[in-house]
């Protein structure tokens, strides 16, 4: 069995670690009834004897003491760390693994990048090394970030190159998180665009997602449940929107809810690799399948169903239901219209009582509407854990490599250049040292070369499939 | 004689587990239709092929468990031992940490050389626990990573190492709409490098057997256990004892090198395929009963018209009479293709097996013009029942019958070949693109020649 190493960056990326972190002890207490520290925990948390002073305290086998998460903490500012820290989750996190700042990143991804980075580089190597001596068997680094400010945004993005440096052969997954349109900071396009040349560049896999597509999809349920028309159907306890039972007690903030989605996203990608089921997908596979071309790594998510049902033996009717949602616009993690743009590639992820018949079942239904490349026709890669997530008797997680991520690329490209013509906040940025003007340049042609690419993709959508003559061969 | 079966992957341990289940169950049957000392040979011949003695007294499968990572294996070991009926060996099983990522470039190229030595040598330990060994029986997928990699490159190691000793593959071809994106690259580089290594390429698609599942068994939600279970009981029907020609010993001693012998009589010639027959759910066999006359005459027609169940068999396919010209009209026509074989191999079990006449599977008009139907054609045949049906006909082919899903495939992983998606993953553990168009070459002639066999 493998682990994965979170790497939680900024504000944005520390708030949504925090909820992944609840989240995880919440599914592994109810998976794991008898406390014994076993393989699937151990993806993600050490166990700990406390009492043992430094290093030593480690322990593989046996009851668990006290678990730890394989998590390094980064913010240049204290405000949320502390509340971290002080907060019920404070002895889930390992002191040690902690890198703050005071100042802040001032909303500007030089400063996060070239400032702090060089900064602060020798002791994230070192927090970072920790982390992996510490498993048996590495794979992944998740790296979650949002792409609008300065730290998470700047600082995220250079340690992407630190751990591709560092830790070649482990995975590098981000879920990074984008501005929407009407993002207060002022300067999100500069950070957001500065940060993709580097997601370009060295992250295996991007996960985008966008704050307008969570509040979207939460004020969908918030409508259902407070209208009253569930009856039976949906309980509101769902471990999806809800904090309650959870290990934090604290008042329910804004991004809670929405925090929760994008953490439920992150244990749902490795539920096949921590859980067994008939047909396993580990982190590994997610990469060799949906990533055709090493620039095209960025997957759109989207996870249903979102309300749990009460039944535990659903008829047939209902699970399909859920994976029609799952190509709807209104299900994904991002503005992206999947099903009328271009599919390179589509996994499917299902946890709980569903069976490879219900699965093909509904890939033959589903597979009409929708239009994969021609070199790709049947670009479906699928996989089944029988632990379903905590609250739920199914899910399923659909990640699509699709030309649907086009658009936000380009309107992320647009309010850049609104922004870059008339020079505004440039100054910002350049007084940095280390910062050059043409860093925006080879931005902007990194994301117009990505654009192409997806461009010259869709051009191919109406074409028929092009009949590549065979070898023949001399009887 | 003993068989060594290797389990590889997901796949291979899920099957193999079900393989062996099926196999005891059946032995143990109480239902064998013959006699106590009948039943007695006939399980002492099964646990020889494919169980040995421990100290405990509980037999333990002859077979070597390898996986790149360990859920599954620790879920078959546990499976196997709570069953209390058998069990695998201690020490039978390899096992790594990080799987190898549908990439069968890391199985063959990584892990291969990485873990050759301990492999091996567990084969080997498990070989030597064997009397006298027929050969290996490797139980692998095409569409993986650890099956279709690793399994190439253990059975290229066993050619090298034990190079007297026969090597079957059973292989899963996967769904033909995606379980794995990079199922098509995967599936050609196993079929080519297994082409040259490997004795005889036994094949089970997962959408004939999910057929199977559900318009023979009436299963409504088919899991992978429903399939596996159907792909054992069709496996069982084959490797169970059957009687030997010259009647020396009263069950066959060696089953791989019967089945080589009577089904690969040409090296450009590989794939087998199975069917069996009567499939059904148990609560409808309560009310079916058999005759060998009606369940041969359907086994017939699904040879002659590459059936892959029993139900909707083409029975507009028909063979020209024997001595005529085929109707210039009917062999054009696509669904009238008539399937020809290479050779076939009939197993019947159960009451009255020696009324059985199988007279109309010698027609020469279903075989290849250069072997005779006398060599071309075999019959086993015993009268012990197979896991509860009265009878039960079995049929291995050497046939046209998997040149459509091979081309197809074939056809699949070139048009992908040909926008070069996914090569990269493949290039970075030591590939080239020539490996990939020496694979593409080597399948379509095989294609070619399976092609040519008819008339």
């Amino acid at each position: 069995m493998t682990q994965s190493v979170v790497v939680q960056v900024g504000q944005c990326g520390n708030q949504i670690g925090c909820c992944f972190w609840d989240l995880a002890l919440r599914e592994h207490a109810a998976v794991n009834q008898k406390g014994i520290y076993d393989d699937a925990i151990s993806s993600f948390f050490r166990n700990v004897d406390t009492r043992v002073v430094g290093d030593g305290g480690s322990i593989s086998k046996g009851r668990i003491s006290s678990l730890k998460a394989r998590a390094v903490l980064i913010d240049m500012e204290e405000g949320v760390v502390n509340e971290i820290l002080q907060g019920p989750l404070r002895d889930v996190f390992d002191s040690k693994q902690l890198i703050t700042d005071i100042s802040g990143s001032g909303n500007n991804w030089a400063v996060g990048h070239k400032v702090f980075g060089s900064l602060y580089r020798e002791q994230i190597l070192e927090k970072l090394r920790k982390s992996a001596e510490h498993c048996d068997c590495l794979q992944c680094f998740f790296v979650i970030h949002s792409m609008g400010g300065g730290t998470g945004s700047g600082l995220g993005t250079f340690l992407l190159k630190v751990l591709e440096d560092e830790f070649p052969e482990v995975y590098r997954f981000v879920t990074a998180v984008y501005p929407s349109s009407e993002d207060d900071v002022i300067t999100s396009p500069y950070n957001s665009m500065l940060a993709m040349k580097e997601l370009n560049e060295h992250a295996d896999c991007v996960l985008p997602i966008d704050n307008q597509s969570l509040f979207d999809i939460i004020s969908k349920i918030d409508l259902v449940v407070n209208s009253g028309k569930l009856g039976t159907t949906v309980k509101p306890k769902s471990l999806v929107t809800s904090n309650m039972g959870a290990v934090t007690k604290r008042h329910k903030k804004p991004f809670d809810a929405m925090n929760n989605i994008v953490a439920n996203l992150l244990l749902s990608l490795t539920s096949s690799a921590r859980f067994e089921g008939s047909l396993n997908m580990d982190l590994n596979e997610i990469s060799m399948n949906l990533v055709p071309f090493p620039q095209l790594h960025y997957l759109v998510s989207s996870l249903t169903p979102l309300y749990t049902l009460a039944d535990v033996n659903i008829p047939p009717r209902r699970l399909d239901q859920m994976f029609s949602d799952a190509f709807s616009k209104d299900h994904q993690l991002m503005q992206a219209d999947p099903r009328h743009s271009l599919y390179l590639a589509c996994a499917l992820i299902v946890r709980g009582d569903v069976q490879i018949s219900d699965l093909r079942r509904n890939i033959e239904r589903l597979k009409p509407a929708l239009q994969f490349v021609s070199w790709n026709q049947e670009g479906w890669k699928t996989s089944l854990c029988s632990v379903p997530p905590v609250g739920h008797s199914h899910s399923l997680l659909a990640l699509a490599n699709n030309t649907c991520v086009k658009p936000t690329f380009m309107e992320l490209r647009e309010r850049f250049m609104r922004l870059y013509k008339k020079k505004a906040h440039l100054h910002h940025y350049l007084q940095v040292d280390g910062m050059e003007e043409s860093a925006f340049a080879e931005a902007v042609s990194s994301l117009s070369a990505l654009i192409q690419e997806y461009n010259e993709l869709d051009a191919t959508k109406s074409m028929p499939v092009p009949d590549v003559p065979r070898l023949s061969v001399a009887m | 004689m003993s068989i060594v079966t290797v389990q590889l992957g997901q796949c291979g341990n899920q099957i193999g587990f079900e393989v062996f289940d099926a196999l005891f169950r059946d032995s143990h049957c109480s239902q064998g239709l013959c006699s106590k000392r009948e039943n007695e040979a006939y399980q002492a011949s099964c646990k020889e092929r494919f169980f040995r003695e421990e100290e405990s007294g509980v037999p333990v499968a002859r077979a070597v468990l390898v996986d790149m990572e360990p859920k599954v294996i620790n879920q078959t070991l546990s499976k196997a031992g709570q069953s209390g009926r058998w069990k695998y060996g201690q020490h039978a099983c390899f096992c790594q940490r990080q799987g190898s990522g549908n990439n069968w470039a890391y199985g063959y190229s990584v892990h291969g050389p990485k873990h050759e030595e301990s492999i091996m040598n567990l084969i080997q330990k498990e070989v030597e626990k064997c009397d006298s060994l027929s050969g290996f029986f490797i139980i692998m997928s095409m569409a993986g990573g650890t099956g279709s990699g690793l399994g190439a490159f253990i059975t290229q190691k066993l050619q090298d190492q034990y190079s007297s000793s026969l090597k079957m593959n059973q292989i899963i071809w996967p769904y033909g709409t995606g379980e794995v994106i990079v199922q098509n690259y995967n599936s050609i580089l196993t079929l080519s490098h297994l082409y040259r290594s490997s004795d005889a390429l036994l094949i089970h698609e997962n959408d004939a057997v999910h057929k199977i599942c559900a318009k023979q068994m009436n299963i409504k939600q088919i899991s992978f256990r429903d399939l596996n279970q159907v792909l054992a009981h069709q496996l069982g029907s084959v490797f169970q004892p059957t009687y030997s020609e010259d009647g020396s010993f009263p069950y066959r001693r060696d089953p791989l090198g019967d089945l080589m012998e009577h089904l690969v009589p040409h090296p450009e010639f590989k794939m087998l395929g199975v069917r069996n027959i009567p499939q059904m759910s148990e609560n409808s066999l309560a009310y079916s009963t058999f005759t060998w006359a009606g369940l041969l005459k359907h086994l017939r027609q699904m040879l002659i018209s590459g059936a892959k169940m029993e139900e909707g068999i083409n029975w507009q396919v028909r063979p020209p009479l024997s001595g005529l010209p085929p109707l210039g009209k009917m062999s054009v026509h696509k669904d009238l293709h008539l399937n020809t074989s290479v050779a076939n191999l009939v197993i019947l079990r159960g009451k009255d097996v020696q009324s059985a006449d199988v007279e109309g599977f010698k027609d020469p008009a279903l075989y290849t013009s250069w072997l005779e139907p006398v060599h071309a054609f075999s019959m086993w045949k015993t009268q012990r029942a197979f896991d509860k049906y009265e009878k039960s006909a079995a049929l291995v082919s050497n046939s046209q019958l998997l040149v459509k899903p091979l081309d197809m495939i074939v056809g699949k992983a070139w048009n992908m070949f040909a926008s070069k998606a996914y090569i990269h993953q493949y290039t970075r553990f030591g590939m080239e693109e020539e490996d990939f168009l020496d694979s593409f070459t080597l399948l379509e002639q095989v294609v070619a020649s399976y092609g040519s066999l008819g008339p």
